[in-house]
């Protein structure tokens, strides 16, 4: 099997990549391991999906099937239940399916759209036992939305992450008490709309700068002991309250599932979790591209559709030897407030580009200052800027002259 | 049911173990377990480490069982197609610890173990990330690790396979000795047999308070520990210990026969089935880790969990009763029991020959080695693809699980029932996503295969259903 560019996900990501790929001329397949496409916007089932690149509000399953009948009216090649194994140096992407057996297909181009996962009890070391009720966000939502089950019924979040948000609101309308939300953090990770929304609507206490010291119960989780925490992220123990509940979900954070690239020769960025990507979305291997949450984790689908096109596009145009790029190649670099720039890479030439940021933790009245060299190319004022809301700015690539500089001023 | 031969009280990897011994002979056996799953106890939760034998004082049965357990391990694990891996181990000491390392030296020549002291040029051939303070260690070839809830899972499948019967959930609740016959009462069925045999690890005092045999105080130790990515797995290549105290063996550092890296245990007096890890035993790994191992990696933890040792006295007991006819007690097995468990089970044996005649059975039938997606070549992956597609289709993405090893396992001579028992057998959910994935595939494969509904499957022991009811039902 040969195909221009390969597609390894079939989620909002990689649709997008696909069609775009279809649109610049390229044969495209689509691997997804699951049974349809769509990936974990199938149980996403409220609203709020596709403001942007829409321009009206649509669910996730919405959302996700205005890109899946554009596929189905493209010549894209969609094989599901398609697991892939490995990706070779040369670009062989080997995958499994219960329909095909093992298949190994030669791609020109790759476009990573893998997504992410969400970190664990285990990684975060909760403390305490390990009953039946201690579910991340995430599956507790696809137990609710796609299997019609409840995982309890009363019910504390850890973490305030945008799915532990959106599950405290489906929790509660479908029947369970959420009691509090806990957030190690003095601000949340997620969307100011989904705390108002999800949280305040529904009268749910969210705690800031506060943790879970102990779970108790097994074989069914019976209750929690939390407590506030110092300015060291350290429990204060005596300050430990208990609280009774059945089902403890984790919002704790998102990881880019890039285990394909593990070694494979691929530069990776160790704040993103993703490969470091130039403004094509390419990774230093040359024809991988990476785009959606496993780049990096987005707090829009909107954005990214739109990563995913750009990532779809250059993949194909890399497939048919129609990505030549005659500027000179500079970095994006983060500093002073500002955690991560994307992409790492830019070049010179005309036109505009757009770099995405996200800050480190939750400034007011700040100015972002974006310089090339001792020369301030933008900046703009931000009223208050939060982790869990990316940013973007569009600079001229004209105006690109070295190295490029994102910061906020003290 | 008929009377049988011995009763064996216990699903851990000694009574698994007893139990496939007895099935191999012409003695008919029973298993009694008191959870949904055999290895649910100390046996799911340990170092899984093959001790060489050089730190148990000579003359005792720990010495004497854990040297010939681990002659008898390699063998049995590969009979049995368990992970496992004589990879060795090294106890690691400052400048100031020789002396404590030449005794470990002189006690493991006593028991007959293969040891050598090394210095630290020496030692970082062997474990090149040891901590910068180590200047010797003593070097035991014969250690290894063993996955031991995979050992106690094959052990009691190729027992089964020999005729051996195995009831689940039946917690023993009264014993009684008469006309020359035992009566076990348990949760699930009245048993009855010439011997019974005590394997009930936590359990094994209150069995022997049940039988009227002696009653024995027991401690509980409870140990936590780290589990690592499998991206660490080569990191560590031989099991790294501290020099041992009164606590125990310390806090070591080893990978695990499944490719993942261990850190811990702590040692805290507990009380019996107290698995619930803690915040101060978090932070003592954190900080002992570091004094014997260079690189850990506490961003790679995938995992917490604790187990429980069952101190009884300072040896282990492995004997007829002086109290009760026909009752073997076997009480106190904490480390090195892992490790001498083929052995006990051999020695529990040869004390039933001597009232028995027992005979070995010339046609044992051996465990079929299941079959591995990882370890299959193209064409013969392909071809069980063809047969049945569920070889094609990965349930755990993390581990590259497939359906077809997920009913391997629900299917198995013991069949898996729960979550957990699917994960113990198959690895699907031990991965870096812990089952954030699969959870709900397993769970549906499970409803099916059985025929029981979404909300009936349990995470693992007791009342642990993860679905507890149907949206808006109450």
């Amino acid at each position: 099997m040969k195909y221009d560019v390969v597609v390894i996900g079939g989620g909002p990501a990689g649709m997008a990549a696909a069609l775009k790929a279809k649109e610049n001329g390229a044969s495209v397949v689509i691997l997804e391991r699951d049974v349809r496409l769509g990936g974990i916007l199938n149980q996403c089932i409220h609203n709020g999906f596709g403001l942007h690149y829409f321009g009206e509000e649509l669910t996730g399953p919405e959302y996700a099937n205005r890109f899946k009948v554009k596929v189905e009216q493209t010549d894209i090649k969609v094989m599901l239940e398609s697991m892939v194994l490995s990706i070779s140096a040369d670009k062989v992407v080997t995958v499994l399916s219960p329909k095909e057996g093992l298949v190994h297909i030669e791609a020109k181009a790759i476009v990573l759209a893998m997504g992410c996962r969400e970190r664990t009890a285990g990684a975060i070391t909760l403390p305490g036992t390990r009953p039946a009720g201690i579910y991340t966000a995430g599956a507790a939502q696809k137990i609710s939305n796609m299997d019609g089950y409840l995982v309890g019924k009363k019910v504390v979040i850890l973490g305030s992450g945008d799915i532990g948000l959106i599950m405290a609101r489906r929790m509660t309308l479908e029947g369970a008490e959420v009691k509090l939300v806990l957030e190690l953090q003095p601000y949340s990770s997620g969307l100011k709309r989904n705390i108002v929304q999800c949280l305040n609507d529904f009268n749910i206490p969210l705690h800031f700068s506060h943790t879970i010291t102990r779970v108790e119960g097994m074989p069914r989780l019976t209750g929690l002991y939390y407590a506030p925490v110092d300015e060291k992220m350290q429990p204060i123990l005596s300050e430990e309250k208990y609280v009774e509940c059945d089902a403890l979900l984790l919002s704790v954070g998102l990881i880019p599932e890039n285990d394909l690239l593990n070694g494979m020769d691929v530069k990776m960025s160790n704040i993103t979790s993703g490969a470091v990507v130039d403004e094509y979305r390419m990774t230093s291997m040359d024809g991988l591209f990476s785009c959606g949450n496993v780049l990096h984790v987005h707090d829009l689908v909107d954005n990214v559709s739109e990563e995913a096109e750009i990532a779809g596009a250059c993949a194909a145009k890399y497939a048919l030897g129609e990505l030549d790029n005659k500027g000179n190649k500079y970095n994006v670099n983060a500093i002073n407030g500002v955690r991560y720039a994307l992409p790492q890479v830019v070049y010179s030439g005309e036109g505009k580009v757009r770099i995405f940021f996200r800050v480190g933790a939750e400034y007011r009245n700040t100015r972002l200052n974006v310089k090339c060299g001792d020369e301030v190319l933008l900046t703009k004022k931000y009223q208050i800027v939060a982790p869990g809301e990316m940013q973007h700015i569009d600079l001229d690539k004209s105006k690109i002259t070295g190295d490029i500089t994102l910061e906020l001023e003290a | 049911m008929g009377k049988v031969d011995c009763i064996v009280i216990g699903g851990g990897v000694v009574g698994t173990l007893i139990l496939d011994e007895l099935a191999k002979t012409n003695l008919n056996a029973i298993l009694l377990e008191k959870e949904n799953d055999v290895a649910s106890g100390a046996s799911r939760a340990n170092s899984g480490i093959v001790h060489a034998g050089y730190d148990c004082v000579p003359g005792t049965n720990k010495a004497k069982f854990n040297v010939e357990g681990n002659a008898l391990m390699w063998k049995l694990v590969e009979e049995l197609h368990v992970p496992a891996k004589q990879c060795g181990s090294i106890v690691v000491a400052p400048k100031e610890g020789l002396k404590g390392i030449q005794e470990l030296y002189d006690k493991g020549i006593k028991n007959g173990v293969k040891v050598e002291i090394l210095d630290r040029e020496k030692t970082l051939k062997i474990e090149p990330n040891i901590s910068k303070d180590i200047e010797y260690s003593l070097y035991a070839p014969e250690a290894g690790i063993v996955s031991p809830y995979k050992l106690t899972i094959a052990a009691t499948d190729r027992a089964i396979l020999n005729g051996a019967k195995v009831v689940l959930e039946a917690n023993v609740n009264k014993l009684a000795y008469n006309n020359g016959e035992w009566t076990v009462w348990s949760t699930n069925g009245i048993y009855k047999a010439k011997y019974v045999i005590n394997c009930a690890g936590a359990g094994a005092a209150r069995i022997n308070d049940l039988a009227g045999a002696c009653h024995y105080e027991t401690e509980f130790r409870r140990g936590d520990y780290f589990v690592l990515d499998s991206t660490e797995g080569k990191a560590v290549s031989t099991v790294i210990f501290p020099l041992p105290t009164e606590k125990g063996k310390g806090i070591l550092v080893a990978p695990t026969a499944d490719g993942n890296v261990i850190y811990g245990p702590t040692s805290v007096a507990t009380t019996e089935g107290d698995t619930a890890t803690t915040l101060d035993g978090f932070a003592e790994i954190k900080k002992n880790v570091a004094l014997t191992y260079d690189k850990p990696n506490f961003r790679k933890i995938i995992r917490t969990y604790a187990g429980v040792r069952t101190i009884v006295g300072h040896d282990f007991i492995v004997e007829y009763s002086d109290v009760v006819p026909s009752f073997i007690q076997i009480l106190g097995i904490c480390s090195p029991g892992l490790s001498s468990a083929p052995a006990i089970a051999k020695y529990v044996i040869k004390l039933l020959e001597e009232k028995e005649e027992v005979k070995y059975k010339d046609d044992i039938v051996q465990l079929p080695k299941k079959k591995k997606l990882l370890e299959l070549k193209d064409d013969e992956l392909n071809a069980l693809i063809k047969e049945n597609e569920a070889w094609g289709r990965i349930v755990c993405r993390c581990e590259k699980i497939t359906e077809a090893e997920i009913v391997q396992a629900i299917h198995s001579p013991l069949p898996a029932t729960t979550v957990d028992a699917v994960k113990r057998r198959t690895r699907a959910g031990m991965g870096r996503c812990q089952g954030g994935f699969c959870g709900t595939r397993v769970i549906e494969i499970l409803a099916r295969e059985t025929g029981k509904t979404i909300s009936e499957i349990k995470k693992d022991m007791g009342e642990s259903q993860i679905a507890i009811s149907r949206i808006k039902e109450d």
